[in-house]
């Protein structure tokens, strides 16, 4: 089912009654060439390139719960790639770059939105921070603006840059090319095209065990739908990912903690684009919807527990209060947590594992949803050719030990 | 918020305490190799159910403890001076219990 002009006018003579269902919802096979844990929009893009560029077609997504159930259908969708290092630089403008013709390649409205993404400076140290982050990103061919305060707040009408606030605005940085997504949708894309070129999606059918042969590569998958034998095994089970490799006997260098987000009621348009401030800790931006959609922080301890302390959501709502005054009175509707997984440099692992056939794509803490066509790619790539790809390969399990990390605490926004 | 028992102060609000990761992680030794070194680093347990973790009651009495925590209700089982090994669960829990 192609959607277009046609069939939409043609499904609505018949009050759009007669859609078929998107994806199939099969029973598992006894085998399968690669299976991927975890039906989140990573595992999902993972399957989905894995059958679309690389011609394996004999995939299957096993997920504990429903699609796009866990950090997908949580997160504040905000995509950008400004990020500090060469090599994040490369590995997160892949992914924007993949988001700049989603729609069309997946015939699936994501709604990616480049809106422009703003992260305010408040002190003499964010400036010089942010300027680092804005002439590194530069000299990588990432576009990037430094603006005034006046410019930022000209940018976002709104944006309050008095001098005698707690935390002034003294500056902000503008990447354009950044915006945000429509979460549920990129899950959903990515499935209903995936299920087309074969990708069997099982949900609500979590891994229990991982079976290894004797010569300790992968074998198979027990789950709650019984045993699935598989050549490999990509995980990519975010928060619970640990979990999981247990299960293969490989301990991860990940904690996961809660994240915490909220959506205030709709509103008329007002905040015209994503405004972020990693120092007072807030990040919001409105929804097509109208909510205003506002990340706050993570706890401060390890939990699975998808809530997190209210002393969070309060701290993040106070600074946005300060820098939008006229927001004061809106009501907010939600709250929920994510369990994120994270790392000691703040940035992910993708790539190889010492158990052969086994592949892993974890560690994106706060920020994995901008990442979402990337890291499905490199995942996939490095799942087809059994080795990382070239983007991927700084960020491989074993630079712990090598001692490589790939500082990126300044550039995750979310202060953990 | 949670509500954390400091085996010094008693029952306290969350606000007042630090948390400073997995307790008794072992330091790599000295001549170790970087295998060793990033696991006593980097690796964590991070366990789906009961962690042993080290607090401090810094807006309180300053000092450090160790505690037990299940990381999916948040509940503390039990919390316990540093030093002191790690409380054995299959007796009964009833010390230092906390709720959100």
């Amino acid at each position: 089912m192609h959607f277009s002009f046609l069939s939409l006018l043609r499904n609505a003579f018949s009050a759009h009654r007669d859609w078929p269902e998107q994806w199939r919802s099969p029973e598992p096979k006894p085998a399968y060439d690669v299976v991927i844990v975890g039906g989140g929009g990573h595992g999902l893009a993972a399957a989905y390139y894995l059958a679309a560029e690389f011609g394996i077609r004999d995939v299957a997504v096993v997920e504990k719960g429903w699609i796009g159930g866990g950090n997908t259908g949580r997160n504040t969708t905000i995509v950008r790639s400004n990020y500090l290092l060469e090599e994040s630089e490369a590995l997160y403008d892949h992914a924007l770059k993949l988001w700049e013709n989603l729609s069309q390649v997946l015939n699936y409205n994501v709604m990616f939105s480049p809106r422009g993404v703003m992260m305010l400076a408040h002190t003499t140290h964010d400036v010089q921070s942010f300027k680092r982050h804005f002439h590194a990103n530069r000299l990588a061919g990432i576009d990037t603006e430094w603006l005034t305060p006046e410019e930022a707040r000209d940018w976002c009408p709104g944006l309050n840059i008095a001098r005698d606030i707690r935390y002034p605005i003294v500056g902000a940085t503008l990447q354009k090319r950044g915006g945000v997504a429509r979460h549920d949708a990129v899950a959903w894309g990515y499935a209903r095209a995936a299920s087309a070129l074969g990708v069997d999606i099982l949900e609500n059918c979590e891994v229990t065990g991982i079976r290894r042969a004797a010569d300790g590569s992968i074998e198979a998958l027990d789950t709650t739908k019984g045993v699935i034998a598989a050549k490999k095994v990509g995980v990519s089970a975010a928060g619970h990912t640990s979990v999981v490799m247990d299960m293969a006997g490989v301990r991860m260098p990940i904690e996961s903690f809660p994240l915490q987000a909220l959506v205030s009621e709709p509103l008329k348009p007002i905040v015209s684009c994503v405004v972020m401030s990693n120092t007072i800790h807030a990040y919001i931006s409105q929804s097509d919807k109208g909510d205003l959609v506002i990340g706050a922080g993570t706890d401060q301890y390890v939990s699975y527990s998808q809530t997190g302390g209210m002393q969070i959501t309060a701290h993040t709502l106070d600074a946005i209060c300060e820098l939008f005054p006229v927001l004061r009175r809106v009501r907010m509707m939600r709250n929920w947590g994510g369990i994120v997984d994270t790392t000691a440099d703040r940035s992910p692992i993708l790539g190889t594992t010492p158990v052969p056939g086994l592949y892993v794509n974890c560690g994106w803490g706060t920020g994995g949803f901008k990442a979402t066509p990337g890291a499905g790619h490199l995942l996939a790539a490095t799942i087809a050719k059994g080795e990382p790809h070239p983007i991927a390969a700084p960020f491989s399990l074993d630079r712990f030990a090598r001692g490589r990390l790939i500082d990126e605490a300044a550039a995750a926004a979310v202060a953990h | 918020m949670l509500l954390i028992t400091c085996p010094y102060c008693g029952p306290r609000p969350e606000i007042e305490f630090a948390a400073r990761g997995e307790a008794h992680v072992a330091r790599a030794a000295p001549d170790a190799d970087g295998e060793a070194v990033a696991a006593s680093l980097y690796v964590r347990s991070n366990p789906r159910g009961v962690i042993a973790e080290r607090w401090r009651h810094v807006a309180g009495c300053g000092r450090f403890f160790d505690a037990l925590r299940h990381t999916v209700t948040d509940k503390f089982v039990a919390t316990y001076r540093v030093g002191e090994p790690r409380p054995d669960l299959a007796a009964p829990a009833g010390a230092g219990e906390g709720t959100r």
